[in-house]
């Protein structure tokens, strides 16, 4: 009987090794796809052999991407236009996601429910328009453009996630600080806003992955090469799969990298911030 | 002047953020329902007037190719599937990560990956993937399936699977992630009193399993169905804008070819709104239904 019931667990042990296998491979065999064209030599781009590390193995193609290509450009580019927009993303919604958490004042149902609903916006409806309001600011191929317009899918979000967290942390505390003398903004600032850092973490990197990893918008702001971010520069390698696919694999995994070990660190945060921010409201 | 402070306060810390909203959302907003109303075009975009109802008549009626009603398919089609791939596939897994099994949370890292790759790169990656002489797709179905090479980006059906795919790749980590969050919120022992009882694994999961997971998953299930409708990154970039022949766009790709590569601005705005108004309705059901918002706010 014992027995029987070992067996059993051992056979639902192996199929569970053998799901999670297959989908792990599947999970990884992209990555690593590109990481074995990265490495081809240049003649060998091509080919129809599915071995991972490419015989001759070159970094060729890395040396290319620093010296020969504006890769560092546009890197800097994507860099100063991602930390704008998690700066102001991260700061207003600090501030405005705990008004709507602590205090009931006129207005309120509305701001949130306005919130919400701007989740639901197909992601071209607000391009349109902004895009004619650029041109006819003068803002098209300027970095100002794209931060106006990834704010836009930047904040709300950022205001909803910062309002569920608020709402677990008790207002005992900010009472006791207030006893002890503390104004409201103090309270806010020294008290609750320390104990919301995981918070602020998952906002900061929500808003920073919004601009580091976007391409439609910016393909139709930024015209100029030089102006260009990560992601437009990379869509030219790939358009001229022949020649420049090497170029295209290096630059996506040293773009990638520093993202992946970011979001592995923070993914449980990130999954608790979620499931609180729309379960509790 | 303490009690008025008091009052006032929350306005203030609102202030900034309402003021870039209305700047960059509601402003926008406004113009657009504007916009829908006009015949804005790149021939006319400083003499452009409000012209009423025809663009909204041009986006039922007019016969485009392909028409409103062929991409309204596609994309519930594409919604549902892919939203049903991701959590089958993401509640199997977390229900193996669960188990007590060595070496889980190499397999957690691992399976996470694809959520965490920048999107562009997993869909530039996936359409090179399916070239047809050198991706690696027909390679393994050539040389290790002895299965036939499939023209995986020149005909509309393949192409549409092949963006689906990618797809799924792309979104299961999400359900499973949340999923096992839910797992482990139930407790053994209702699986301990089911085993006294001498429930079968599959009582267990009906059970027990599945009306647990249910409220950890529903609002997960919204947002994926609102990030899928949207998703314009992954059928853009795998299908280089639409090909072949603007067969295999969603509503929101087709929108974005409407309005950047035919210039058709008032038309633009017009099926932006019809495609907002049927995403309002349809998470507004979905969410009443499921009551994932009951205490929203």
């Amino acid at each position: 009987m014992a027995n029987n019931a070992k067996i059993k667990k051992r056979i639902a042990d192996g199929v569970a090794y053998l799901i999670l296998i297959i989908f792990t491979i599947i999970a990884i065999y992209p990555i690593l796809q590109v990481l074995s064209i990265s490495l081809r030599p240049g003649d060998r781009l091509l080919t129809t052999s599915l071995a991972i590390i490419p015989e001759d193995a070159t970094l060729a193609a890395y040396k290319e991407l620093f010296s020969g290509r504006p890769f560092l450009l546009w890197m800097r580019n994507s860099i100063l236009v991602s930390f704008v927009v998690t700066a102001t993303g991260v700061a207003l919604a600090a501030m405005a996601g705990y008004a709507f958490s602590r205090f009931r004042f006129k207005g309120r149902n509305i701001g949130l429910l306005s919130v919400l609903v701007t989740q639901m916006f197909p992601a071209t409806m607000l391009l349109l328009p902004m895009y004619i309001m650029l041109v006819k600011l003068g803002l098209i191929n300027t970095f100002l453009g794209v931060i106006i317009i990834y704010s836009s899918t930047a904040l709300p979000f950022c205001i909803w996630m910062m309002k569920g967290y608020y709402d677990t942390i008790s207002p005992s505390l900010e009472e006791a600080a207030r006893i002890d003398g503390c104004t409201q903004f103090a309270a806010f600032y020294k008290v609750v806003l320390p104990l919301a850092a995981p918070a602020l973490v998952i906002v900061a990197l929500f808003s920073f992955m919004t601009s580091w990893a976007e391409y439609i918008v910016a393909a139709q702001v930024l015209q100029d090469t030089h102006l260009w971010t990560l992601p437009v520069g990379l869509q030219t390698f790939q358009a001229n799969m022949s020649t420049e696919w090497g170029l295209y694999a290096a630059a996506s995994l040293i773009v990638s990298i520093p993202v992946v070990i970011l979001f592995l660190v923070l993914s449980k945060f990130l999954v608790s911030g979620l499931t609180l921010g729309s379960v509790k409201g | 002047m303490l009690e008025r402070n008091r009052k006032l306060f929350p306005y203030i810390l609102i202030l900034p953020a309402a003021l870039v909203m209305l700047g960059v959302v509601f402003y926008p907003f406004v113009y657009n329902i504007v916009l829908s109303f006009s015949n804005m075009s790149l021939r006319n975009f400083r003499e452009w007037q409000v012209i009423g109802f025809d663009q909204y008549i041009r986006v039922f009626f007019e016969p485009t190719e392909p028409s409103f009603y062929v991409v309204f398919i596609k994309t519930m089609i594409w919604t549902v599937v892919n939203v049903t791939f991701h959590v089958i596939i993401g509640v199997m897994l977390a229900m193996m990560l669960n188990r007590q099994i060595k070496g889980k949370s190499i397999f957690r890292t691992l399976l996470i990956l694809p959520w965490a790759i920048p999107q562009y790169i997993v869909a530039l990656t996936w359409r090179g993937m399916y070239n047809y002489e050198y991706g690696a797709i027909n390679l393994i179905l050539t040389q290790y399936l002895n299965l036939p090479a499939v023209e995986w980006l020149r005909s509309p059906t393949e192409a549409f699977i092949a963006v689906i795919i990618t797809n799924i790749w792309l979104g299961f980590p999400f359900m499973m992630v949340i999923a096992l969050g839910g797992l482990q919120s139930i407790s053994n022992e209702f699986y301990e009193a089911a085993d006294i009882d001498g429930a079968s694994a599959w009582q267990k999961f009906k059970n027990i399993t599945v009306p647990l997971l249910k409220p950890v998953m529903i609002p997960a299930v919204t947002l994926g169905i609102i990030w899928t409708f949207n998703n314009i990154n992954v059928i853009w970039l795998v299908t280089n804008g639409g090909e072949p022949a603007d067969q295999t766009h969603i509503l929101v790709s087709y929108v974005y070819r409407a309005a950047f590569g035919l210039y058709r601005y008032g038309y633009a705005a017009a099926l932006s709104m019809v495609i907002f108004f049927i995403l309002l309705i349809f998470s507004l059901t979905f969410m009443k239904r499921s009551q994932a918002t009951k205490s929203a706010y």
